[in-house]
């Protein structure tokens, strides 16, 4: 069963819908992905492309009845969450796997004490009350409370954002889980508040040995902290690779759309390229390839036929014709590098260690 | 703590001075006194009889001293006398609060927890047919009038399967036989809003995200709902309180009347036949100040429960 | 005063209130903004049915509301009085109570026949007049009341309550402190207190209700009044030099009618409820006219008797229920339909 081999979490092909008013919304479809032992693995998308439904369906908190797991595996350990009763998997959650929230200033509960909160974490999960207190002031000087003491005592409305997002890590690490789910943590923080919240999770995370699954739309904290990167579009992994490869050589459409909007320093004073469009609505997804009424590149087999996951013409999965030679009418790469070039889309993010564009890459595309 | 209920009660004061000059204005102002006397003495009184029943009454005296009577004499509880049949209305309203009283806050209670605790059953069924029965049951129930759940009960509990005595009130032969029935009618009368309401506040604090961190920790459902959930709907729940106080007094004034218990609803109920306006205005004087009390005692619980509420 | 207690005055308020009701639903239909609320709101098959429902007893209202009095007799004669000649047993009188479908009279020492034997649905009360034909002459007071009491309170609610979230400072202390007042005086002791000095009958009972029910509406326009002031359009208008009252009425009003409705739709219901309760209190329309409250507070004694009278009551119970149960059904289908973000 669980082998020390095994990765540690694998979702495989996770489908998460929702009955909605205006028919079935398929919010995850068809997601895959593997996280490694002591490994950060990102996930980023734009909003609604399905990302933090897929973080809450590995914890089986989707909202019901609305929503439901309609297909797939999500193996931890070896052992699939989705066959587990509904007691089992409560006691995986907060224990094994825990999370924490966008969120912070709604997130903790206005009416109990932080001290209660963390101290409840550890007491359902089997943790004696003394050794829980004395644990709660521990994990509360290690995520950075000045005060330790004054704080279990304190109500969540007397902490600042930053606070209680420090809190949350603290209620989500009570049982030293080994994955943390991290869902846009510091999406509603300051600028200044993100960077200490990220880097005290990364401390954390070599301390204890923890896999971070986080959730992003933000590439420049993908770029900071993260192993390997997802990408999401409209209910699927687009494109996936280590952050590294994926930095230096974006391939699908869509991830070197993310990459040119953002603004970079070797570009300074020219506009930022923008995606056109919108993300598509999920009760009614694109027939064929999801990205395709925004795509640049788009032919007409692009509207026929649904890319694969895996074209054999990249050396990661990348849901693009423009990587499968079986698909006949592609552009030639001299067509693709000139449509790069008007729209922005050849050049890469500067951050202070990514090297050049690596347009070599983009040559062999057509080839 | 004490200085916030002092707040409190200093804030109610304009209110209640309100109210006050309110009914002296309804009573004296709109209402001519001669009317009243008229209404009383029975057929073509003479004028003589008519000032006799105005001197005997106090309605008399000049507008300055009717204002004292229907102000400061209310605030310190000297209600005088009935004008119908003279009695001290102080004495009928200290003989009659006790049965009210104890009926009205055993329905009270009961009520409120009978109807959290459906609130939170069905709360915990959301999205099943359970809640969807529940939420058409409490619809059926608030569209029925109270007069007919009287009616209807006391004839059904009382007379058919014989749960109790339909009339009177009688503490050596058995208190508890005695309001069972007006008891349950109240409790059964005035649930559906309730667990309407409470429902409402529960789902909208079920889609809190702190409920959801909560689930994310572990922690059992139910455990979610009564410890997290049920806690953060008190605060809504317990504001909402004093709104069933009209309903009480509502009642208080039909159970009473139809079940013969010698209370105060009973009381203002023959003071409306026989068209007595000092009882009238005794008793809107109480239910006032009932009301009242009851908004403080609120924002004390209020306090009590949610920690973002400063007491300074 | 003789005006507003004459039968044409009346009876214009129930014409008022059913002329009202078609002129929003037609309104409704067309406006843009309303105009995906309308289309959930027909998918809703609970919403259409009590607005059938509704429609049936407005419609009863209406037939009873319009008549002429007969010379002869000097009594009114109404349409549906008209229409109940024309149907067999419903305009029969008979001379004492009876069962449903009886055939004699009941609780007599010696029963007689009926004049119209097994042909009185509802049976006949105690003057002998059938019971069906009185329960459905009881929705014109249902709706004289509800609607006249709203004709009061809505004007006073929406005025007080725009101002006091428009203009802030000192009309909103005032206007808080009075319907503070107000409502810290239970309601029932508020009628009790203000149909005593004003006197029995339907207008005064209107007015009465009108003074008690304005303060929850008046509040939520208020608080509403409140969020719309400081958006982004009201100070665009305010910069373009629109006057208070045109913002008033033509920005922030249509923006609260969706709520205003809702409040309007579950109130009706209410009044129509506390018109039996004050019935019962011996405070309500008076004996002349026919009403469920009256019809109920005659069950008093007719539950003493033996046999027991029970279809006055049950017919009366059953009728209000009805209503108000599509009242309830209509104003939640409304909050479900215009505010998505209500709905559980």
């Amino acid at each position: 069963m669980a082998s020390e081999n095994a990765p540690l979490l694998q979702v495989k092909n996770l489908r998460t819908y929702f009955n909605t008013p205006r028919g079935t919304a398929k919010a995850v479809d068809g997601v895959s992905f593997t996280l490694e032992r002591g490994k950060t693995l990102a996930i980023v998308g734009e909003s609604g492309c399905g990302k933090s439904m897929t973080a809450l369906s590995i914890l089986q908190l989707v909202p019901e009845p609305a929503g439901y797991i309609e297909d797939g595996r999500i193996l931890f350990e070896g052992r699939d969450l989705l066959d587990l009763t509904w007691e089992q998997m409560r006691a995986v959650r907060g224990k094994d796997i825990a999370m924490i929230f966008q969120e912070p200033m709604t997130s903790l509960n206005p009416v109990y004490t932080i001290g209660y909160q963390i101290r409840e974490a550890m007491l359902i999960h089997g943790k004696e009350a003394g050794a829980a207190q004395a644990r709660a002031l521990d994990l509360l000087r290690r995520v950075g409370l000045s005060d330790p003491e004054q704080a279990l005592r304190q109500y969540p409305h007397e902490l600042s954002g930053g606070m209680r997002q420090r809190v949350m890590i603290a209620i989500a690490l009570a049982n030293r889980p080994k994955v943390l789910i991290a869902d846009e943590p510091t999406t509603a923080l300051d600028v200044t508040v993100q960077a200490q919240i990220l880097a005290l999770i990364r401390e954390l995370q070599e301390e204890t040995g923890m896999s971070v699954l986080l959730i992003t739309h933000d590439l420049g904290i993908v770029a900071e902290v993260a192993d390997d990167v997802c990408v999401m579009y409209a209910g699927q992994v687009v494109e996936s690779a280590p952050t590294r490869d994926l930095f230096h050589d974006p391939q699908h459409p869509y991830t070197k759309g993310l990459f040119a909007s953002l603004p970079a320093r070797n570009r300074r004073g020219q506009d930022l390229a923008t995606l056109e469009g919108v993300v598509p609505d999920s009760t009614n997804w694109p027939k064929a390839c999801r990205f395709a009424p925004r795509c640049p590149f788009r032919w007409q087999e692009c509207d026929t036929i649904p890319p694969i996951p895996n074209p054999p013409a990249s050396d990661r999965p990348v849901r693009c014709h423009l990587y499968n030679p079986a698909i006949p009418g592609r552009p030639d790469a001299s067509t693709v590098r000139k449509e790069e070039e008007a729209r922005g889309l050849a050049v890469l993010p500067s951050h202070d260690d990514a090297p050049a564009p690596a347009s070599q890459k983009d040559a062999e595309v057509g080839r | 703590m004490l200085r916030y209920v002092i707040r409190r009660i200093l804030l109610a004061i304009p209110t209640l001075i309100g109210v006050l000059l309110l009914t002296f204005f309804l009573f004296f102002g709109l209402k001519n006194p001669e009317v009243i006397a008229r209404q009383n003495l029975g057929k073509n009184p003479t004028q003589a009889q008519i000032q006799q029943w105005l001197a005997d009454h106090g309605y008399d005296k000049p507008l300055a001293e009717q204002l004292k009577r229907s102000t400061v004499d209310m605030l310190l509880f000297n209600f005088g006398q009935s004008d119908t049949t003279g009695e001290e209305i102080k004495e009928r309203i200290k003989k009659g609060a006790g049965p009210s009283l104890t009926i009205q806050a055993i329905i009270f209670a009961t009520g409120l927890t009978i109807a959290i605790l459906i609130a939170v059953l069905v709360a915990y069924f959301r999205g099943t047919y359970v809640d969807r029965f529940g939420t058409l049951l409490t619809v059926v129930l608030i569209s029925i009038v109270y007069v007919t759940y009287i009616i209807g009960l006391q004839y059904y509990l009382g007379k058919r399967l014989q749960y109790g005595p339909v009339w009177g009130f009688n503490r050596e032969a058995g208190l508890a036989k005695f309001i069972l029935i007006p008891v349950v009618i109240g409790v059964v009368a005035g649930i559906g809003a309730s667990i309407r309401l409470y429902r409402t506040f529960l789902l909208d604090e079920i889609n809190q995200d702190y409920v959801r961190t909560a689930r994310a920790k572990g922690v059992p459902e139910g455990t979610v709902l009564l410890r997290h959930v049920l806690k953060n709907a008190m605060i809504p729940i317990l504001t909402t309180t004093v709104a069933t106080i009209p309903t009480l007094i509502l009642g208080g004034l039909l159970l009473e009347n139809f079940f013969g218990i010698p209370g105060l609803g009973g009381y203002l109920i023959d003071a409306i036949t026989n068209l007595d306006f000092a009882v009238v205005r005794a008793m809107v004087f109480l239910g006032t100040l009932l009301t009242l009390i009851g908004y403080i005692l609120t924002d004390i619980a209020y306090a009590l429960v949610d920690p973002r509420v400063r007491l300074e | 005063m003789s005006f507003f207690q004459s039968d044409f005055f009346l009876n214009l308020v129930p014409c008022c209130v059913v002329a009202l009701l078609l002129f929003a639903i037609w309104r409704a239909g067309k406006q843009p903004l309303w105009a995906e609320a309308y289309r959930r709101l027909r998918r809703n098959k609970v919403a259409i049915f009590a607005l059938v429902i509704i429609g049936l007893y407005g419609t009863l209202a209406l037939l009873e509301s319009l008549g002429t009095t007969d010379k002869a007799s000097q009594t009114r004669i109404t349409l549906l009085d008209r229409i109940a000649q024309k149907t067999g047993a419903l305009a029969v009188q008979e001379r004492y109570y009876s069962a449903p479908l009886a055939t004699m009279t009941t609780g007599e020492a010696n029963p007689q026949p009926l004049k119209a034997p097994g042909q009185h649905l509802l049976g006949t009360d105690g003057v002998g007049n059938d019971v069906l034909l009185q329960t459905l002459k009881g929705a014109r007071t249902a709706f004289l009341i509800g609607g006249g009491t709203l004709l009061i309170s809505t004007p006073l609610a929406l005025l007080f309550g725009l101002m006091a979230g428009y203009y802030g400072k000192w009309q909103d202390d005032l206007i808080q402190y009075i319907y503070g007042v107000l409502a810290s005086i239970p309601t029932i002791l508020l009628l009790i207190a203000l149909i005593l000095v004003l006197g029995r009958g339907p207008v005064q009972i209107c007015v009465a209700l009108g003074i008690t029910s304005w303060v929850g509406l008046c509040r939520l326009t208020r608080g509403e009044t409140l969020k719309h002031r400081d958006r982004e359009y009201v100070r665009g208008a305010k910069a373009l030099g629109v006057s208070d009252f045109g913002i008033l009425t033509r920005h922030i009003l249509p923006n609260l009618l969706p709520v205003v409705i809702i409040s309007l739709t579950l109130g009706f219901s209410g009044l129509v409820l506390q018109e039996s309760i004050l019935a019962y209190l011996g405070l309500g329309v008076g004996g002349n006219i026919g009403s469920w409250g009256n019809m109920i507070d005659a069950a008093r004694d007719e539950l003493a008797r033996e046999p027991v009278i029970w279809w006055n009551l049950t017919s009366a119970s059953v009728a209000l229920f009805i209503l108000v149960l599509a009242f309830n059904f209509l104003g939640d289908a409304l909050r479900d339909a215009i505010d998505p973000r209500l709905r559980s």
